[in-house]
């Protein structure tokens, strides 16, 4: 497939394209994040340059949607009766998302497995899924706490992603890599790449790989977190400064898990599917009043166990975390999972040498 | 490649309270019907499987049907009061709407239970999945060798089914005991906690199986006994109770390591449980 190249000063003319038949997401400020928003035109200032504190996880999977209305419904020939009416809603206009990282589009591989496959399909996020596109941008400078390469293919990965774009020049370089991205860079807004400049692309690529350094090999740590289970001792030590807050999961592009509740008003209403948070004590707390995750370290067990471990074990080693570094960044005391995985595997065979 | 479902997996079935039995203070049983008649004759389920039951504006809680699938008349429900949407439902009367998001989950290896010998261990509302799979066997009494029933429950108020009890005792082909925890005027049955009365009743485990559901403390002390009786883990079955949402392996609320209660359970045996990460 061909590339294609963009100079940035006429991008707003392919986004304006774009807009004119999907809704286009883009990174913008809001107060003191970068968030993915509805693009409204040129006068949008797009952060480009770094990576959105939120992920667009929302695009596919918004963080509050209705799965249906319901509405009560008084019988006119037997007063005595109501009757209630229940209508599935759902709502998946064509979007691209422009401006993501790579591996923020390879987050969605990791939902796919539970969510979109031949045995089971959500049909809410089967159809976003179909009908949104993403124009990844390869990171030209990584951060501190990437770690894309331990858990993927590092900061080019394709997976995911439906045109990937690589900073070059005064410019991006537009790659498709799907049936879907060659739709979206058939334009006369944009020329051919130049041989120089896809030249200029993989030098670019190249530097982003080489600036993380060395890969850590974390396959031990689906079976390390497993044989650490009931060392709570080794789980209160790396959580002691968790609060609880969750941000780690809701900025997170490879949680998925949801809540289901009603909210109704007179006589009719909605039922919500909306973001969950495992970090939280009321996640699992049964109507008994019994918990079986009663304490912080049973959560943040859960959620590194379930990236590295559970969900690997089974999707054929696949770990659910696509290494971008959110929770990382933004927890606000500085747990990091990268330690903790780390941490799980020296103690996991410290162990075994020592029994 | 499997036929891709087409329902939606969220969509519940709208069907009508058609009676509510108050079975103890605090525990109702609800008798509903699919409003959709075909989907109510079409409706297939296996003995241990559960539903999520709605009440429009409240919510989603998960119940076990506890009428078995010999007897699709309605689905039975038995709900005890603990929290938002079982208070909710214990509001209902005859005639009321529900939403029914039904059969989800695994159910009890009836199949491989044939020809063998069953004891059913069943503490407070967790009679209410044992009800299933006993009418079930008692349905096909044949294939079935002995059956016992031991349910426990703190006082005689506190027992369900009581409707059905005095059949049950009365029954040749059932070996039915009757415990409460403390002694009450006016009970003539066994007093003592389950798992001490299970040990004066001394069932062989030989060629048998014992199906145990309650709370998770008398599920330990049950557990404990079974073992002192010479059963072996493969021998015990039970179900375990998870917060739950979704109900199909998605919402990523149940999960024990690997697995989801919603769809590798709620029905386990001991030994299966041995091999879970420890997280009950
Ligand atoms: C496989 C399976 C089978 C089951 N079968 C049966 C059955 O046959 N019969 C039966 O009666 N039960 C059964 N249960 C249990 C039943 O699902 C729960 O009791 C029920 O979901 C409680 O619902 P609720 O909305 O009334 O409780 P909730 O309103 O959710 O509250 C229950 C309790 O949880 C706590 N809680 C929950 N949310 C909050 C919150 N936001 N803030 C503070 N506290 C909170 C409180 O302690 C509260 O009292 C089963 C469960 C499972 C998993
Ligand atoms: S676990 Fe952390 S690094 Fe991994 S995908 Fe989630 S937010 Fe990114
Ligand atoms: S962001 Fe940090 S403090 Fe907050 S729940 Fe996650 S690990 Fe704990
Ligand atoms: S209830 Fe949603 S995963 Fe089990």
């Amino acid at each position: 497939m061909t590339s294609k190249y963009i100079p940035a000063d006429r991008l707003t003319a392919w986004l304006d394209e774009l807009a004119a038949s999907n809704r286009v997401l883009v990174p913008v400020r809001d107060n003191a994040a970068v968030a993915f928003q509805p693009y409204t035109g040129g006068d949008q200032e797009l952060v480009l340059d770094t990576q959105a504190t939120t992920p667009p996880k929302g695009s596919v999977f918004p963080a509050s949607e209705p799965l249906m209305t319901f509405e009560y419904r008084k019988d006119e020939e037997n007063p005595g009766k109501v009757d209630v009416a229940v209508q599935p809603t759902m709502e998946a206009a064509p979007t691209v998302v422009f401006g993501c990282r790579p591996c923020d589009a390879r987050g969605f591989t990791i939902f796919d497995r539970v969510y979109n496959t031949d045995g089971m399909r959500d049909h809410y996020y089967a159809a976003r899924r179909k009908n949104t596109s993403f124009v990844s941008l390869v990171c030209k400078e990584t951060a501190s706490s990437c770690f894309c390469h331990w858990v993927g293919e590092g900061p080019a990965d394709t997976r995911g992603s439906d045109v990937l774009a690589t900073p070059v020049g005064q410019g991006y370089v537009l790659e498709p890599i799907t049936e879907q991205g060659k739709a979206l860079v058939e334009s006369k807004t944009l020329d051919n790449a130049t041989q120089e400049q896809l030249d200029a692309t993989a030098q670019v690529k190249q530097d982003a790989r080489d600036s993380l350094g060395d890969a850590v090999d974390v396959s031990e740590a689906q079976e390390a977190l497993l044989r650490l289970f009931d060392d709570m001792e080794f789980w209160q030590d790396v959580s002691a400064k968790c609060i609880s807050c969750g941000a780690c999961t809701y900025l997170c592009p490879t949680c998925y898990c949801f809540n289901i509740t009603d909210e109704s008003c007179g006589n009719q209403g909605f039922r919500i599917r909306s973001w969950d948070n495992c970090m939280s004590y009321l996640f699992t707390l049964e109507g008994s009043g019994h918990n079986p995750r009663p304490t912080k370290a049973h959560r943040l067990k859960n959620r590194v166990g379930h990236k590295f471990s559970y969900y690997p074990g089974l999707h054929e080693g696949l770990i659910a975390c696509c290494g971008c570094g959110r929770c990382i960044k933004s927890c606000p005391v500085s747990v990091d999972i990268r330690e903790i995985v780390l941490r799980a595997m020296e103690t996991a065979t410290a162990e075994t040498k020592a029994s | 490649m499997t036929n891709m479902p087409q329902k939606n997996l969220y969509l519940p079935e709208i069907a009508t309270v058609r009676e509510v039995i108050q079975e103890t203070p605090n525990i109702k049983t609800f008798r509903v019907v699919l409003d959709n008649e075909d989907a109510m004759n079409a409706f297939t389920f296996e003995p241990g499987q559960v539903g999520q039951l709605s009440v429009f504006g409240v919510g989603e809680s998960t119940f076990v049907i506890n009428s078995p699938p010999t007897r699709m008349d309605y689905l039975q429900f038995s709900v005890m009061r603990v929290g938002e949407l079982t208070t909710k439902l214990h509001q209902l009367s005859a005639g009321d709407k529900v939403g029914v998001r039904a059969p989800l989950g695994n159910w009890f290896p009836y199949e491989s239970m044939k020809g063998k010998n069953i004891v059913f261990i069943g503490g407070g509302i967790g009679m209410a999945p044992l009800r299933t799979l006993l009418l079930f066997m008692l349905d096909n009494r044949a294939d079935y060798g002995d059956i016992s029933l031991l349910y426990g429950a703190r006082s005689p108020q506190d027992m369900a089914f009581q409707y059905e009890l005095p059949e049950w005792l009365e029954r040749e082909d059932l070996n039915t005991v009757l415990t409460i925890d403390n002694p009450c005027e006016g009970w003539e049955h066994t007093v003592g906690l389950i798992p001490n009365v299970l040990l004066e009743m001394e069932p062989g485990a030989k060629d048998t199986v014992a199906v145990t559901c309650g709370p998770p403390i008398m599920i330990k002390f049950t557990l404990q006994a079974l073992k002192k009786l010479g059963f072996e883990d493969s021998q015990i079955v039970t179900t375990l109770e998870k917060r739950m949402k979704c109900g199909v392996g998605i919402c990523g609320r149940c999960n024990i390591g690997t697995k989801y209660v919603c769809v590798d359970g709620p029905v386990f045996t001991a030994a299966e449980l041995g091999d879970l990460p420890n997280e009950l």
